[in-house]
């Protein structure tokens, strides 16, 4: 099934949730989809016989503000997909607002836990289900969501003691 | 020792005796973190060999070390852990900022990079460069060995930590 054929059997299936198919400077494709479809159609890309991108190789997000798409959604969550099988690449694009929760995508990949953490501590972004949505680059008492095109570059919070230990990981 | 407290004859010739001993066999425990550690590490080996000047052991623990080289970038998370290392070396002890980075930040003027470990503990020797030439960190080797012969070291004051915003 060649990538035209993926693409429009994705494009009739979820005809309400997906819109505006692009493509990038390379050719990879981007489907932009809602934040209340997004496990469904992860689930269908994942599973369907034909399409079967299995694998998730990046989970990240960009902070669109000052953009005239801004209206939509401050925050663009980027999935990046692949099919071993077809070797094909697939990109899809959430828009959410200040605030906003997207479902987690740690119910079909266990690899998106890391990648959900940095985008909860780089951008603010909570996910919905996610076993232990905190801080993974930053210091846990670091305030504020750095690479938020508000979050002035330059300031910079220095914790001289050690940052304390979770209880979960000292009982263990 | 002379009755106005200035030290006599036998003490300096110790004195002297000791600083030859320990400048002549600096310890280094590495603290290389990222880019500059593999210049560091070309400093240790063969072409510019660092043990002719006393490294001959390059000791990972900082109880068995007296210098500490940290080279590279020192995020803000890793403060601590440095503080931590240099508290536990015993006295005497040295510092060499090796490289932009740990000098001053470097190039990462960001919100998680500290501008400079002498914001956190007190440097003797800072090495300038991204990375720096081996020649000019044996040239920086021996300017500390001639501050360790006239017994400046590890007094340097802290460096008052710039303004957080």
């Amino acid at each position: 099934m060649d990538r035209e054929k993926r693409l429009e059997k994705i494009k009739n299936k979820f005809s309400s949730a997906v819109s505006a198919l692009e493509y990038d400077k390379v050719g990879c494709p981007i489907l932009f989809c809602s934040k209340e479809k997004i496990i469904e159609l992860l689930t269908f890309l994942k599973t369907d016989e034909a399409l079967k991108f299995e694998f998730l190789a990046d989970l990240t997000a960009y902070d669109d503000m000052g953009q005239p798409e801004e209206s939509q959604g401050r925050f663009v969550v980027v999935y990046n997909l692949y099919s071993p099988h077809s070797h094909d690449r697939l990109r899809i694009k959430v828009r959410a607002n200040d605030g906003e929760a997207v479902a987690t995508a740690t119910v079909l990949w266990k690899a998106a836990n890391w990648a959900e953490r940095e985008v909860w501590d780089m951008y603010g972004i909570p996910f919905e289900g996610h076993p232990d949505l905190r801080r993974i680059m930053m210091d846990q008492r670091f305030e504020g969501h750095p690479q938020r095109k508000d979050y002035y570059w330059r300031k910079y919070q220095l914790f001289l003691d050690a940052e304390p230990m979770p209880e979960e990981l000292l009982k263990g | 020792m002379s009755k106005d407290g200035s030290p006599g004859f036998f003490t300096t010739t110790v004195d002297a005796l000791a600083n030859w001993g320990r400048k002549n066999s600096l310890w280094p425990m590495p603290f290389g973190t990222s880019c500059c550690g593999i210049e560091m590490m070309a400093v240790l080996s063969a072409d510019y060999d660092m043990s002719r000047f006393g490294a001959e052991v390059v000791r990972f623990s900082p109880r068995q070390s007296d210098l500490l080289i940290v080279a590279g970038t020192i995020t803000n998370k890793m403060a601590p852990v440095l503080k931590n290392i240099y508290d536990q070396m015993s006295e005497p002890k040295w510092v060499m900022a090796f490289g932009a980075c740990s000098s001053s930040g470097g190039i990462f003027d960001t919100y998680s990079v500290l501008q400079g470990i002498d914001c956190v503990i007190p440097v003797d020797v800072y090495i300038p460069g991204c990375p720096p030439s081996p020649e000019g960190v044996i040239h920086g080797l021996m300017k500390l060995q001639e501050r360790i012969a006239t017994n400046k070291g590890g007094e340097v004051p802290l460096k008052q930590r710039r303004k957080i915003y």
